[in-house]
């Protein structure tokens, strides 16, 4: 999901996708097993895989990109290239079910769904409740990154009202995204990030307000860099960036170390899954699509790849254990209690989020 | 016959990307989610937050006009006296960066900036207080002068090659000083490349949201950002339509602004 590229490379690779994606469908597939139209985000598979598939299968696999889950929702909406197979985040896939976007999966010819952990599909139920539309691809949480020289020990974070601590001003990096700001503000308030209270949301704002002036910057996939480069002492990411900084620290023999914490009051864990769209002209291929990545094998090489943890359990087997041992990339269960999935609220509550943080962005 | 022929692949690229387009946008903010005619889009501009945003765009970008305008004028006045030999190499260099990638010219600000970045590495490498004007409005209005500054002073070198030098020298024999021939002479004339300056400033600076996105640290919300909000972010194609069409009013306030000054094309850049 959120291993978002820099806008740039984003736009030279839509661009490079829109063009793959045309030429794919000018020249008429000749083979046999025919085509597969593959929606994806940015960097978020081994290319390598896409080869292995192809090969193996016969089929032509036309792979596009899309950056956030709002701008492929009207894609596939509207239906002008029809997409086989989909890789949207857990709140989204909601609401394409409540949509009737999607078609069930014949779970016949995806065998290897057995590979994926009982937990993860236990936790997809929250947005697919029966489990029938949608396939664990990657998982993660968000939680606090700090700066253990730029922190003081006492005041390390461990919650997400640590980032109110007067002591970081303009120390501070949030998430550029309404879900993910007021899920902080709402969570430190003891609230659930799925609130369509408006008294609840009304104070989470004036919380993000307060907090407004202590903030360095609003950022998506710049927090990982700014943090490595020493630019902020705290910020809020995703755990599936923790490899790479971890590496990075290492590479660049940084004096300073970056820590992550799952703060206290819960956090979100995001799933991003594969769905069928209900208007696809190849679902068997993309059922295979979805049997192929469920392979351990293919599925560490995706999760070497994308460095966001992997719900496939035979992946997870084959990593060695310094790796799963990672607390950092795999949490272990019993920490994510207060934890929950986002979950769709419609879009009248949709566009209650969307004012307010508007207020928070123009206070 | 033939000639229609000719036209044939302009006028299909007129419709198909300038027309239909805009008829897009003026359908999508005209109406509702399910479709039915309102005015809500286009008036929603008057909320609280959107006016807010609008206020702060159209005064970052009328700044940054002004810098870019003095900045610009007499730089073009230089480069107009050394006209042929070195002036046009210097039109060349001033012109050398826009061949880079306009993102990649504001990342790189980005880099200077920061906190930790190579201007605060020079300036504390030197013992200097170091400077913190990323992720302000400072860092917004140098963004879009640094981008925009060419915009400026092409207009404003082309229409000041056209002034005879033989006007200048009059205005000189007849006894103005260097103010009289600067108030009387120059400035009127090139009024169209002024305006045209102007305006390929004030328009890009008043829609972009690039700029404020890396420099402004996204803290500072512009109507451009508003309207990249609704679009990539809050799904809703509609409202960011009607804002669309709301800044659209400044921008033909420009166009008419040219075509009231400029008559002749005189001012274009290229």
């Amino acid at each position: 999901m959120k291993n978002y590229l820099s806008v740039l490379a984003l736009i030279s690779l839509g661009a490079a996708s829109v063009l793959g994606g045309c030429g794919g469908k000018s020249s008429s597939s000749s083979q046999d097993a025919g085509e597969l139209y593959v929606y994806n985000w940015g960097e978020y598979i081994d290319e390598d895989v896409i080869d292995l598939f192809e090969e193996e299968t016969g089929i032509k696999v036309i792979y596009d990109l899309f950056e956030t889950n709002e701008e492929m929702y009207p894609v596939i909406e509207a239906g002008g290239v029809t997409y086989d197979v989909v890789c949207p985040s857990d709140y989204m896939i909601q609401k394409m079910i409540e949509n009737n976007m999607l078609a069930e999966i014949n779970f016949d010819n995806v065998p290897n769904v057995s590979q994926i952990a009982p937990e993860y599909m236990e936790r997809s139920k929250a947005f697919d409740p029966e489990n029938k539309y949608s396939v664990p691809y990657c998982w993660g949480t968000v939680g606090i990154l700090y700066n253990t020289s730029m922190v003081a020990p006492e005041d390390a974070p461990s919650k997400w009202a640590d980032l109110w601590n007067e002591k970081f001003s303009g120390e501070i990096l949030m998430q550029d995204s309404v879900r993910d700001a007021f899920m902080v503000a709402l969570k430190s308030l003891g609230y659930s990030m799925n609130t369509a209270d408006e008294a609840e949301l009304e104070e989470a704002k004036e919380l993000l307000v307060k907090q407004k002036p202590l903030v360095q910057a609003y950022v998506i996939d710049q927090v990982r860099d700014k943090m490595i480069g020493g630019e902020a002492a705290v910020g809020v990411i995703y755990s599936g960036e923790m490899l790479y900084i971890q590496e990075e620290v290492e590479n660049l023999g940084l004096e300073y170390d970056l820590e992550y914490v799952l703060p206290k009051e819960g956090t979100n864990v995001w799933i991003d899954s594969w769905v069928i769209p209900a208007n696809a002209k190849n679902k068997e291929n993309a059922e295979k699509w979805i049997d192929f990545l469920c392979r351990p094998e293919i599925a560490k090489m995706n999760f070497e790849y994308i460095t966001y943890p992997t719900p496939n359990q035979g992946a997870f087997e084959l990593l060695d254990e310094d790796m799963q041992n990672n607390k950092a990339v795999f949490p272990d269960w019993d920490s994510l209690d207060g934890c929950e999935v986002y979950q769709y609220l419609g879009d009248d509550t949709d566009a209650i989020y969307n004012n307010l943080w508007k207020e928070v962005k123009s206070n | 016959m033939s000639k229609k022929l000719l036209s044939g692949p302009y006028i299909a690229w007129m419709i198909g990307f300038t027309i239909i387009p805009l008829a897009l946008i003026v359908f999508y903010g005209l109406t509702d989610r399910s479709g039915a005619f309102t005015l809500d889009n286009v008036l929603a501009i008057a909320t609280p937050e959107h006016r807010k945003a609008l206020w702060l765009s159209l005064v970052l970008s009328f700044l940054s006009t002004i810098v870019c305008l003095v900045l610009a004028y007499p730089l073009a006045m230089i480069l107009r006296k050394r006209n042929m030999g070195r002036g046009s190499f210097v039109v060349f260099i001033f012109i050398l960066p826009m061949w880079m990638n306009f993102l990649l010219r504001t990342m790189a600000w980005q880099t200077l900036l920061e906190k930790n970045g190579v201007i605060n590495g020079i300036l504390s490498f030197l013992h200097l207080p170091t400077q913190s004007i990323i992720n302000t409005w400072g860092a917004i209005i140098l963004g879009m002068v640094y981008n925009f500054l060419p915009f400026m002073i092409l207009p404003i070198y082309n229409v000041l090659c056209k002034i005879d030098d033989n006007t200048i020298n009059a205005a000189k024999d007849l006894g103005a000083n260097f103010f009289q021939v600067l108030v009387h002479i120059w400035f009127p004339l090139s009024v169209p490349g002024v305006i045209s300056g102007i305006t390929m400033v004030f328009v890009p600076a008043l829609t972009t949201f690039v700029i404020s996105n890396l420099l402004g640290g996204s803290k500072i919300l512009l109507i451009g950002n508003v309207i990249e909000q609704e679009f990539t972010r809050g799904s809703n194609w509609n409202l960011g339509s009607g804002l669309s069409l709301v800044l659209m009013i400044f921008i033909l306030i420009s166009m008419a602004l040219i075509a009231k000054y400029d008559k002749n094309g005189e001012g274009t850049a290229f």
